[in-house]
């Protein structure tokens, strides 16, 4: 006789601190989602229907949204709801930028901006997954990695290198264009590179956006909009729109490069000439003839 | 601008092949070696110098080619006038002033 044990799920609290429950809305469009229920449990979440909140032990606490001195959330005062559920879980996934490093509106679990924040004297039970929203695919991941009871290799700020030790220029389908110095005019096109006018901040962000695709289908970068640097502790900097340069030279460089290194290779490439990109990638002439008969 | 200028009194063939021959017959350069590579790393350098100079708040931040020209065109001007025996002193004697103006037309 076969004996059949049901596996126990992994029970998860899933509380919203101040934010805008965007990596929620993210995580709902993980295409795996319903697989995902089959090995997960919600003991609570904010938008979906659960049982009545209760401050209980749960294997993995996750934190979206920033926390805040002096701000309600389920009846208690958020930050000492979330020690306490802090120290009930097994594990803690900061989600997204604001749960670790503040974001728009307040403080991460382990950092506040740069600097040291509330729980990192706590961080050996913190995995940070930033992200304006965080990608699906990488709380996926994590999950399944603690449910497998695998080792996530962390950097140093806790954020896991499988996804992290990227940046999101990795990837990204406008490189040829970068190594080549050709810009983008305007946002939306298919041909140029996005870093030089138009604000990208993909060669010194870490992310995987251009490796694991959102929706499967697509980054910002491939879809002509720049980098907004979302997953980075600064995040959100002024004019995201636009290169800051400082004498026509961009502030910021590609990681891991000298500025001296930088600017002599970008000053070869731009004296040099590719044909084949300065022209449109897809040249509409079947359609431009047709219109002219 | 000193550097410039001593290199210019000093081997003024360097300065005369830069202006007679290289920046007047591109043509020749067409393949492989178009714009300014041959002298890539000169303005390198001179990017950084700028660019050090804007992000210490002592420069104004402005195109860099609008600076470049005005830094490049005065002292390859002067190397040039030295070399046709025009300047009224020594070319050693303008470092001082050409470098005062450049100061003042770039900074803040």
């Amino acid at each position: 006789m076969r004996i059949f044990i049901m596996p126990l799920k992994y029970k998860i609290i899933w509380i919203d601190a101040v934010g805008c429950n965007g990596c929620s809305h993210s995580f709902f469009n993980y295409p795996e989602v319903s697989s995902f229920f089959e090995s997960f449990e919600l003991l609570y979440h904010p938008l979906l229907e659960s049982d009545e909140f209760k401050i209980q032990n749960c294997d993995v606490l996750i934190v979206e949204g920033a926390i805040k001195p002096n701000f309600l959330r389920l009846g208690y005062d958020l930050n000492s709801l979330i020690t306490e559920l802090f120290f009930k879980a097994k594990k803690v996934i900061a989600l997204g930028t604001c749960a670790v490093y503040g974001g728009i509106f307040g403080n991460g679990l382990m950092f506040e901006k740069e600097s040291k924040g509330k729980f990192y004297k706590c961080r050996n039970k913190i995995i940070n997954i930033p992200g304006c929203p965080a990608h699906p695919e990488w709380l996926a991941y994590v999950l399944n990695m603690i449910k497998k009871d695998k080792n996530i290799v962390l950097d140093e700020f806790n954020r896991p290198v499988e996804i992290f030790s990227y940046t999101s220029h990795m990837g990204c389908t406008r490189n040829e264009y970068f190594e080549w110095k050709i810009d983008a005019e305007s946002f939306g096109t298919k041909e140029g590179c996005l870093f030089y006018f138009q604000g990208c901040q993909g060669p010194f962000t870490h992310s995987s956006c251009n490796k694991i695709l959102w929706n499967e289908v697509s980054s910002k970068p491939r879809s002509g909009t720049p980098c907004f640097g979302c997953t980075e502790a600064m995040f959100p900097k002024e004019n995201l729109f636009k290169t800051e340069t400082f004498m026509g030279i961009p502030a910021n460089i590609p990681l891991g490069v000298s500025k001296r290194a930088y600017l002599t290779l970008s000053g070869i490439a731009k004296s040099l000439t590719n044909e084949r990109l300065t022209k449109k990638l897809i040249e509409c002439e079947h359609e431009d003839k047709q219109k002219n008969n | 601008v000193e550097l410039y200028f001593k290199k210019a009194v000093e081997e003024p063939e360097l300065v005369d092949y830069f202006m007679r021959v290289y920046l007047s017959n591109k043509e020749i350069f067409n393949n492989g070696c178009e714009g300014m590579l041959c002298v890539s790393a000169f303005v390198t350098e001179i990017m950084i110098f700028f660019e050090e100079g804007v992000r210490k708040k002592e420069l104004k931040n402005q195109d860099f080619f609008a600076a470049f020209g005005l830094f490049m065109g005065y002292i390859g001007g002067l190397a040039f006038l030295n070399r046709e025996n025009i300047l009224g002193k020594p070319l050693e004697e303008y470092i001082e002033p050409v470098s005062e103006n450049i100061y003042n037309a770039l900074k803040v």
